[in-house]
C-alpha cells in the first residue's frame, strides 16, 4: 500500500445531498502515495460525486478532508488543483479549435507580460512527454484528434499543473481496448513517480487489472474496502451488487406465446459513430418479460432509441407481431402498436410546459379518435384524459395542470397511461422506475406485469438489478452492444448476471 | 453578508398570464415618467394628451387602428413562428416582400376583371412573405443554420432587391426618385368609413388574429406547432413531423408580414416606396413578447403600441415632449414585460451568510 503512513488524501464523515437524493453518507476515504485505488460501485452509488467533493466541484454538506496533511475547505476546483489535486471528467474540457499545446497553457501562469510565453511552455510538454511516454503532436488541433488521445492532453494538462493527485473518472468508458492498455501504462508510470490515481469504475476486469486497492460504493455508502490481491471479481461483483430485500410479486405462471418482437442482426452507432449494438439478436414473446439487464452506455439507450424510431440502425430488421417496422420514423413505431416508455422522461417523453392532457395525446393526435379534417375533437380528448387520471391515479389539479408541476412518479404514470392506452402487444419500457421513492415503483411493476397478464410481451431495460429479478421471465445482459448471456428469471443468479454485466465471461 | 440567489419558482395559476402584461404596462407608464420629467414635460399633461391624442377624438381613434392593423400583423407573425420556436426576426424582411409582390401584381393587373384584382394581390402578398420566410426555414431544417440570424439577414437582401427594383425595372417611368408607379385603382383596399383612413386591411388583420387563435387553439397543427416549440425531441418522439411543421409555420408567419405590407401599400401608400415600412417589422417581435404570444395579447399590445405611437404626435405638439418618447416607452415596455416575464418562473431568495 503507500511507501509512508501517512495518507495524502483524507476524507472522513463526508455527507451530499441533493434536494431529496442523498449522494453521500457518512463517506470516509484514504488515499496514499504511489497507489491506484479504484472506486467500484453501481450507476448512482456516489462514486463521482465523493470525487467532486475533493475536486472542490461540489461543497460537501457533512464531513472533513485533509489534503496531505492539512486540513482544507475547498471551494472551487482552483483550489484542490494549487494542493496537486486534478480531475478528469468523463466529458473532456479542452477546446476543440486551439491546439494541443493552446489547451495546455490555458489558465496557467506562462507568459511573458501580455503574451503567452508559448516557447518555454513547449519545452515543459516535451519533457513531460518523453517523462510518461505521452506522444501527441503539440500543434494538433484538438478536434482532429482521437477520444483517446485527448485524454492524453487532458493528462498532460494536469501534470503540466503539478497535479500529483489525479483522479479519472470512468477514464475507460470512451476508449478502444488499445487505448485502454496504454492509458494503464501511464497510470502504472505515474504512480511509480509516486504520485497517486483514483480510479472511478464499475468494470471489474478492469479495477482488478490496474488498481492497488479497492473501495466499494453501494447507494451512497462505503460497503468494502479490500487490497486487490486479496479479492476476486465475484467477490466484487456480489459487494457492488448488495443483496437487498426484493419486493415480491404475484406473478402466474404463464406459457409465453408468438413472437411480439423479433430483431435480426441489428448494428447500431451511437453520436460518435461508433458501434453500440453490434449483431443484436432478440426475440421478446407474448406473455414474458424479457429484462435486459446492464449497466448504462452499453448501447441500452440507442436500441431503445431505434424501436422508438429516433435513430436508424446501420444494419438490421425489426419485427413486430411478424411485420416489419419501418425503420428510423417514430410514427411508424406508434403505429406499430408499441408501448413506448423511453428512460429521459423530461427530454424524451414529456412536454413539461403543456398540460397533462396534451402530453396524454402526443403519440395519438393525429389518430382519428382525437381529430377530423384537422380539427381536434375536444370532448373526446377531455374524457380520454379525465378516464386516464383517474384509471392510474394520477396525483394532479387536472387534466390542465401543467406537467411539469406533477412529481416524478406521477409524471412517470402519465407516460404509462399514455403508452398502455392502446393495449399495446408489445411494451417496451427503458428503466422506467430510474429516480422514482419505492411506491411509485412497486406500482409501476405491478402494472407492467399486469399487462404480462393481459398477453402483451415487455422488453424491459434496466440497470436496476432488484428491478430485472423481480420482474423477469427471462433475463438477457447487455455489455458493449452485445448479449453477453441469457438465464431464465427464476433460477438465475445474481452472482453470473453480475459477472456479465461486468464483462466477465465465466 | 446578505446573498441574493435565483432560484426557480412553483408555475404561477392561470390569470397571472392576463395580469403580468397589464402590471407590465401600468409599470412602464410610471417608469416613462422619467424620461418625459427630463425632458421637461408637465407629467399628468403628458399622459392626457398622449392619450387624448390616441383616443380622444373620432379620427384619432380611427387612425390607431390604422396604425395598429401593421403591427398587429407583425407581431401575429412573430408570435406565431415564436410559439413553435422558429425565430423569426425577418418580419420586416416578410413585409417588403408582401409590398413588393403587391405592387408587380398591382401595378400590372389592369386587364384582368376589377373583382379579382384585390384577392389576386392579397394572395401574391400573403405568398410573396411566406415563401421569403420559407428560406431560413428550410435553411433550419435542412442544414441546421441558426435561423435568428438567417431571418435578420435576409431583411437586408430584401431592402436591397427592392432598392435595385425601384432604381431599376419597377420605376416609376420618368421620376427620379426610388419609387414605383401607382399600383391600378381596383387593387386599392377600400375605405370603409367616410372621413377617415379605416380600411379594409384592418378588418383583415383582426380576421387574421381571429384564425390564428383558431388555429392555436382548436386545430392538429396548433397543437404539434406548441408540441416542437416546447419540445422538440419529445415532439419527434411522438410522430410529429418537425420539419414539416416548422417549413408551414414559416410560411403563414412570413404570410401575416406579407399581409401588412400590403396593407401599407394598397391602403396608405398606393406606390412602393423605400420608406414604406418605419420598422414595423423590428416592432412586431416587441409586440409579439408583450402579448406573451397569444392572439389576444398580441391585439392589445399592437393596440397599445400604436396609442403611443399616434399620442406621442399630440403630445408633442401640446407639450414639447419630443415624439422619441414614443419610442422610449415601447423599448421600456419590453424590457420591463421581459423582467416580469423572468418573475413568472423565478423569484430571488435573500440569505444571510
Amino acid at each position: 500500500m503507500g511507501k509512508n503512513d501517512q495518507p495524502v488524501v483524507s476524507m472522513s464523515g463526508i455527507t451530499k445531498r441533493f434536494l431529496d437524493v442523498t449522494a453521500n453518507r457518512d463517506v470516509s476515504f484514504q488515499l496514499h502515495s504511489g497507489e491506484i485505488c479504484a472506486l467500484l460501485g453501481e450507476n448512482g452509488a456516489g462514486k463521482t460525486t465523493l470525487m467532486n467533493i475533493l475536486f472542490g466541484y461540489y461543497a460537501c454538506d457533512a464531513g472533513e478532508i485533509f489534503i496531505k496533511g492539512e486540513k482544507v475547505n475547498l471551494s472551487a476546483p482552483k483550489d484542490a488543483i494549487s494542493r496537486g489535486v486534478g480531475m478528469i471528467h468523463q466529458h473532456f474540457a479542452l477546446v476543440a479549435s486551439q491546439t494541443v499545446l493552446e489547451n495546455i497553457v490555458v489558465g496557467t501562469a506562462s507568459r511573458k507580460g501580455i503574451f503567452l510565453d508559448l516557447a518555454s511552455a513547449r519545452q515543459a510538454l516535451v519533457r513531460l512527454q518523453e517523462r510518461f511516454g505521452l506522444q501527441i503532436d503539440p500543434d494538433a488541433r484538438v478536434w482532429t484528434l482521437s477520444v483517446g488521445e485527448q485524454q492524453k492532453v487532458e493528462i498532460l494538462k494536469a501534470l503540466y499543473r503539478d497535479v500529483d493527485i489525479l483522479i479519472m473518472d470512468e477514464p475507460t468508458a470512451v476508449l478502444a481496448p488499445a487505448e485502454t492498455s496504454d492509458l494503464f501504462n501511464t497510470l502504472r508510470s505515474l504512480v511509480q513517480e509516486g504520485r497517486s490515481v483514483v480510479f472511478i469504475s464499475h468494470k471489474l476486469n478492469e479495477v482488478m487489472d490496474i488498481s492497488d486497492r479497492i473501495v466499494v460504493l453501494r447507494a451512497g455508502e462505503v460497503v468494502a474496502e479490500r487490497k486487490t490481491s486479496e479479492t476476486s471479481a465475484r467477490e466484487l461483483a456480489n459487494l457492488m451488487v448488495g443483496r437487498e430485500l426484493l419486493e415480491s410479486i404475484e406473478k402466474t405462471e404463464r406459457a409465453p406465446g408468438d413472437p411480439v418482437l423479433n430483431i435480426k442482426k441489428l448494428n447500431v452507432l451511437n453520436d460518435k459513430k461508433l458501434a453500440a449494438i453490434a449483431d443484436l439478436n432478440l426475440t421478446v414473446r407474448q406473455n414474458e418479460i424479457l429484462g435486459m439487464a446492464g449497466i448504462s452506455g452499453n448501447g441500452q439507450t440507442e436500441l431503445s432509441e431505434v424501436l422508438f424510431g429516433m435513430r436508424s440502425p446501420s444494419q438490421g430488421v425489426i419485427e413486430i407481431n411478424e411485420r416489419s417496422l419501418k425503420l428510423g420514423n417514430p410514427a411508424a413505431s406508434i403505429q406499430s402498436q408499441m408501448g413506448r416508455i423511453p428512460e429521459d422522461r423530461i427530454g424524451t417523453g414529456l412536454l413539461m410546459d403543456l398540460s397533462v392532457e396534451e402530453n396524454f395525446i402526443l403519440e395519438n393526435h393525429a389518430s382519428a379518435a382525437f381529430q377530423a379534417y384537422g380539427l381536434m375533437k375536444s370532448q373526446k380528448i377531455h374524457n380520454f384524459s379525465d378516464r386516464l387520471i383517474k384509471a392510474y391515479n394520477i396525483k394532479t389539479a387536472g387534466r390542465d395542470a401543467i406537467t411539469k408541476s406533477l412529481s416524478g412518479g406521477n409524471l412517470q404514470k402519465v407516460m404509462l397511461a399514455r403508452a398502455l392506452a392502446g393495449e399495446p402487444s408489445l411494451i417496451v419500457a427503458s428503466q422506467p422506475t430510474r429516480g422514482l421513492d419505492v411506491g411509485a415503483m412497486e406500482y409501476i411493476h405491478q402494472r407492467l406485469v399486469e399487462e404480462r397478464q393481459r398477453g402483451a410481451g415487455i422488453l424491459l431495460i434496466s440497470d436496476d438489478l432488484d428491478e430485472i429479478f423481480a420482474l423477469s421471465d427471462r433475463i438477457v445482459v447487455l455489455y458493449e452492444g452485445k448479449i453477453m448471456g441469457e438465464a431464465p428469471g427464476a433460477t438465475a443468479s445474481r452472482e453470473q448476471i453480475g459477472l456479465w454485466m461486468s464483462g466477465v465471461m465465466a | 453578508m446578505i446573498r441574493f440567489r435565483i432560484i426557480k419558482r412553483k408555475p404561477l395559476p392561470g390569470w397571472a398570464k392576463i395580469v403580468i402584461p397589464i402590471a407590465a404596462i401600468l409599470a412602464t407608464l410610471i417608469l416613462a415618467a422619467i424620461p418625459i420629467l427630463l425632458a421637461g414635460g408637465h407629467l399628468w399633461k403628458s399622459y392626457y394628451y398622449l392619450f387624448h391624442g390616441a383616443l380622444g377624438t373620432r379620427y384619432n381613434l380611427l387612425e390607431t387602428f390604422v396604425k395598429a392593423s401593421p403591427l398587429l400583423l407583425t407581431g401575429l407573425a412573430v408570435a406565431f413562428a415564436f410559439r413553435a420556436k422558429f425565430w423569426n426576426i425577418g418580419a420586416e424582411g416578410q413585409l417588403l416582400a408582401g409590398a413588393l409582390a403587391a405592387t408587380v401584381l398591382g401595378v400590372n393587373m389592369g386587364s384582368i376583371p376589377p373583382v379579382l384584382v384585390l384577392p389576386v394581390v392579397i394572395v401574391g402578398g400573403f405568398f410573396a412573405g411566406g415563401l421569403w420566410a420559407s428560406i431560413p426555414a428550410l435553411l433550419k431544417t435542412k442544414l441546421k443554420v441558426d435561423d435568428v440570424v438567417s431571418t435578420l439577414l435576409l431583411n437586408y437582401v430584401m431592402i436591397h432587391i427592392m432598392g435595385a427594383l425601384l432604381f431599376g425595372p419597377l420605376q416609376q417611368p420618368g421620376s427620379s426618385w426610388p419609387r414605383s408607379s401607382a399600383i391600378v385603382e381596383a387593387a386599392c383596399y377600400p375605405i370603409l368609413m367616410p372621413r377617415s383612413r379605416f380600411h379594409l386591411g384592418i378588418i383583415i388583420s383582426f380576421v387574421a388574429m381571429l384564425i390564428i387563435w383558431f388555429i392555436n387553439k382548436k386545430t392538429t397543427f396548433g397543437y404539434q406547432a406548441k408540441a416542437v416549440g416546447t419540445n422538440i425531441r419529445a415532439a419527434h418522439f411522438g410522430g410529429i413531423n418537425t420539419t414539416s411543421v416548422i417549413l408551414w409555420t414559416a410560411l403563414i408567419s412570413g404570410g401575416l408580414a406579407g399581409l401588412a405590407g400590403v396593407g401599407e401599400l394598397c391602403a396608405l401608400q398606393y406606390r412602393l416606396i423605400m420608406d414604406i415600412s418605419p420598422g414595423y417589422g423590428y416592432s412586431g417581435i416587441v409586440i409579439a413578447m408583450l402579448g406573451n404570444l397569444h392572439p389576444v395579447g398580441v391585439l392589445f399590445s399592437s393596440l397599445f403600441f400604436s396609442v403611443i405611437i399616434v399620442g406621442a404626435q399630440t403630445m408633442s405638439r401640446m407639450t414639447g415632449v419630443p415624439t422619441y418618447i414614443a419610442e422610449v416607452i415601447q423599448g421600456m415596455a419590453l424590457m420591463v414585460m421581459l423582467i416580469f416575464l423572468l418573475f413568472t418562473e423565478y423569484k430571488i431568495k435573500v440569505q444571510r451568510k
